[in-house]
């Protein structure tokens, strides 16, 4: 069915059509409507769920942490304030390996308060254990949330879905949602490495041996390398049952021809696509790979796919003392790169913005880290 | 018949068998392993653990000290795991007592989580087993230490009134409260029954009298839990519709029956060089607080 | 082993190992002197009094952490704490 839904909106269809049975979040804005719409689907009865009005972040996470050890498929939602609120659950809920799906609408950290994009929330879960994907439109943002559960699930790790405040979180696309059977036959029964039942006396988590602390560690960095694999099987199977493939890790965009590559994520990326389409028009060739999961980390195919061209990476976050986040990650597969940061705090950056900046970008005319758009910082 | 103060029970109700096996890391004379050995008259018992002393007691891997289900889960967070594993259960029909066993330092940096459950009147039992002072890292003042009590941050006596942690979670409105003492087992285990056949958000602030933090010897901790009742410092009382000073605590309503206070305070290192104007001022608190309990029996008829 | 396994323990007694080894002073019954109160029994921590035939009680040394608990709470002296030697 072809329907119009704002990101919120398609995520909490998602989390229903995939049968979540636990729900608890703590309202932050731009998240809010996600959790507002489940907590009404919930009442109306259109969702066999229970939801947890839980009184912070901390306790949301803490909470879906609670259900999904107990065996049920669980979500929870935050943003920026929220997230880093919540942020020591979210490593105890990877290091316990508990599979659970969290929707992060990116939003800067304050001060100065403000409710708009930038990614640097959704980033400061980089090294956690988190898988961590994120949506470029509403379709994306339904599709990474079914596939989520699954991922998650068979990785015995949390999944999060990345999407962009206001931009994709408030703005009504059409999507094409599934039928509850499509999605019942794709999304197979819950499964998890252990639970907690009554009965059944085990004690999780307690004190041992620091060779167990690091054994699981290593067992987690090895578990999220196969994720990878995993995803791109994913995303192959869930394009097979509703016709829509995104690459897996990465999507190419007119990439294979390109002498400019540009790396860069979230829903800009589709305004960056046309500016790339009108260069192209004018004889330059770029192209994106964008990056539709940041860990696990596309090392891979960043290092075939962007051989022999020249790279900049457009951050929406800036790593403090150093350069862009994804700067830092994508040199560290494929060596130099131009560093572009735009976008913080919400900042508008449009398809001229875009345009002019690969143009100078081809003409050598950025700094090696550039803050965009150069007049703003004088 | 087993004397426990004022209450007694036929020895064949008592829990012959506790659910924290021998042999588990708790100091000698540890009041946490007293009073965990009440939670096996509960069916289907699942443990929540926030950080704090019973982390350490739970066992180390691979070896669990407890014979019951337990999930360790960070400190501030019990309340809410628990929440969420009360959800799951009821979903799926499972049958299960969830309790969150905390220390004072868990209920402080865990207030927020505390209350939100309370608020929800989640299906949880709470015991918190408050030992008077974080005593996991140290001896560190908590919320609910004594005036006076010197600690490791409060080494010249605590400035800071101690919190009716108890009284605070009635005041949510729950079903269920109570205070306990490991002093006397038989009554915690009344109130732990009592509480278990009642729905929704039970909590049990359970006095924990520490030998390393208090400093007395490890074989005074019942003994000195029993003074705390007998002198009127620690008041037992329960809520479950009506509110009611408890046996134990009973005969002491009549100040004049207490124990002189001066016979707990001796026993601690934590209370050493008292002068007499402060022993005075802490009889003075005790009175406002029985005045403040009474009231409420009055007023929860 | 799965790597879930490094997170979860199994019950098991000991899990601090041999913790009577910790004892400085051994708890000695006085089987002569005893009411059968059973108290002791009840109120020790580590829960390493059992009741025995006729409700008189036997303590296993392997775990006992020699804590006391239990002669200080004897109504009749039944229990005598007795330092252990070297």
């Amino acid at each position: 069915m072809r329907t119009l839904l704002t990101g919120n909106y398609a995520v909490a269809e998602a989390v229903k059509l995939s049968r979540a049975r636990v729900i608890a979040a703590y309202p932050i804005t731009p998240q809010t409507t996600i959790v507002e719409k489940l907590a009404e689907m919930v009442e109306k009865k259109e969702i066999d769920a229970e939801f947890i009005r839980v009184e912070s972040e901390h306790s949301a996470l803490a909470a879906v942490y609670g259900s999904a050890v107990a065996g049920l498929r669980s979500f929870t939602a935050t943003s920026s304030h929220g997230l880093l609120y919540m942020y020591e659950m979210v490593w105890w809920v990877a290091n316990a390996r508990v599979p659970l799906v969290m929707a992060v609408v990116t939003r800067t950290i304050g001060p100065p308060w403000n409710i708009h994009t930038d990614h640097t929330d959704l980033l400061t879960m980089r090294d956690s254990g988190w898988i961590i994907s994120m949506a470029e439109n509403v379709q994306e943002a339904f599709d990474l949330t079914v596939q989520g559960f699954r991922i998650s699930e068979e990785a015995g790790l949390p999944f999060t879905v990345g999407m962009d405040a206001f931009q994709l979180s408030h703005t009504a696309e059409v999507v094409d949602l599934p039928s509850q059977q499509d999605v019942d036959a794709w999304l197979p029964e819950r499964r998890q490495p252990y639970r907690i039942e009554p009965e059944d006396p085990v004690t999780v988590g307690c004190i041992g041996p620091n060779e167990y602390t690091a054994k699981l560690r290593c067992n987690m960095a090895r578990e999220m390398e196969k994720a990878k694999e995993l995803v791109n099987r994913v995303d192959e199977e869930f394009g097979k049952s509703f016709g829509r493939r995104y690459g897996g890790l990465v999507e190419e965009y007119r990439l294979e021809d390109a002498d400019y590559a540009v790396v860069m994520t979230g829903a800009w990326s589709g305004d960056a696509k046309d500016a790339i389409d009108m260069l192209r028009k004018e004889k330059l060739r770029v192209g994106m790979l964008r990056l539709r999961y940041f860990r696990p980390f596309p090392q891979k195919e960043l290092r075939k796919l962007l051989e022999e061209k020249e790279v900049l990476v457009v951050d929406r976050d800036f790593s403090m003392g150093h350069m862009g986040i994804l700067g830092i990650e994508v040199s560290s597969a494929i060596g130099d790169i131009t560093n572009v940061i735009a976008g913080i705090g919400g900042v508008d950056v449009g398809v001229d913005d875009f345009k002019m900046m690969f143009r100078k970008f081809a003409d050598k005319k950025l700094r090696k880290i550039e803050w965009w758009p150069e007049e703003m910082f004088l | 018949m087993v004397a426990g103060g004022d209450v007694s029970m036929k020895i064949d109700e008592l829990p012959r068998r506790s659910s924290l096996l021998p042999g588990n890391p708790s100091c000698q004379g540890c009041p946490h392993a007293i009073g965990l050995k009440a939670l096996s008259v509960l069916e289907n018992p699942v443990l929540i653990i926030p950080a704090g002393c019973t982390t350490i007691i739970a066992g180390i891997h691979p070896k669990a000290a407890f014979n019951v289900p337990v999930l360790h889960v960070p400190f501030a967070s019990a309340a809410a795991v628990a929440s969420g594993l009360a959800a799951s259960y009821r979903k799926e029909g499972v049958e299960a007592s969830i309790v969150v066993w905390m220390g004072d330092g868990a209920a402080d940096i865990g207030f927020a989580t505390l209350s939100g459950a309370a608020v929800r009147n989640e299906d949880i039992i709470v015991v918190v087993s408050d030992n008077e002072a974080y005593m996991n890292t140290g001896i560190q003042s908590s919320s609910t230490t004594s005036w006076k009590a010197r600690t490791t941050t409060s080494p010249g006596g605590k400035s800071e009134e101690k919190k009716d942690l108890a009284a605070i979670m009635l005041m949510h409105r729950i079903p269920y409260a109570a205070t306990a003492s490991v002093g006397y087992l038989p009554d915690f285990i009344n109130k732990l029954k009592r509480a278990s056949e009642i729905d929704g958000f039970r909590f049990i602030h359970l006095h924990s009298p520490c030998p390393p933090g208090w400093r007395f010897d490890s074989s005074k901790t019942v003994e000195i839990a029993r003074l705390a009742v007998k002198t009127g410092a620690w008041i037992l009382w329960e809520y479950s519709g009506r509110f009611r000073i408890t046996s134990p605590s009973k005969p002491y309503k009549d100040g004049s029956k207490r124990v002189p206070l001066e016979e707990y305070i001796k026993t601690q290192g934590r209370f050493k060089g008292l002068s007499e104007e402060d022993v005075e001022e802490i009889k003075s608190k005790i009175e406002e607080q029985w005045k403040f309990l009474l009231a409420f029996e009055e007023i929860f008829r | 082993m799965k790597h879930s396994e490094y997170l979860i323990a199994k019950p098991s007694k000991g899990s601090a190992g041999q913790t009577g080894l910790w004892r400085s002073f051994r708890p000695v019954y006085h089987v002569e002197r005893c009411i059968r109160c059973l108290l002791c029994c009840f109120y020790c921590p580590e829960d390493v009094i059992e009741v025995h035939y006729h409700r008189f009680i036997l303590f296993h040394y392997e775990y006992c952490k020699g804590c006391g608990i239990c002669a200080s709470i004897c109504p009749e002296d039944a229990i005598e704490m007795v330092e252990e030697e070297e």
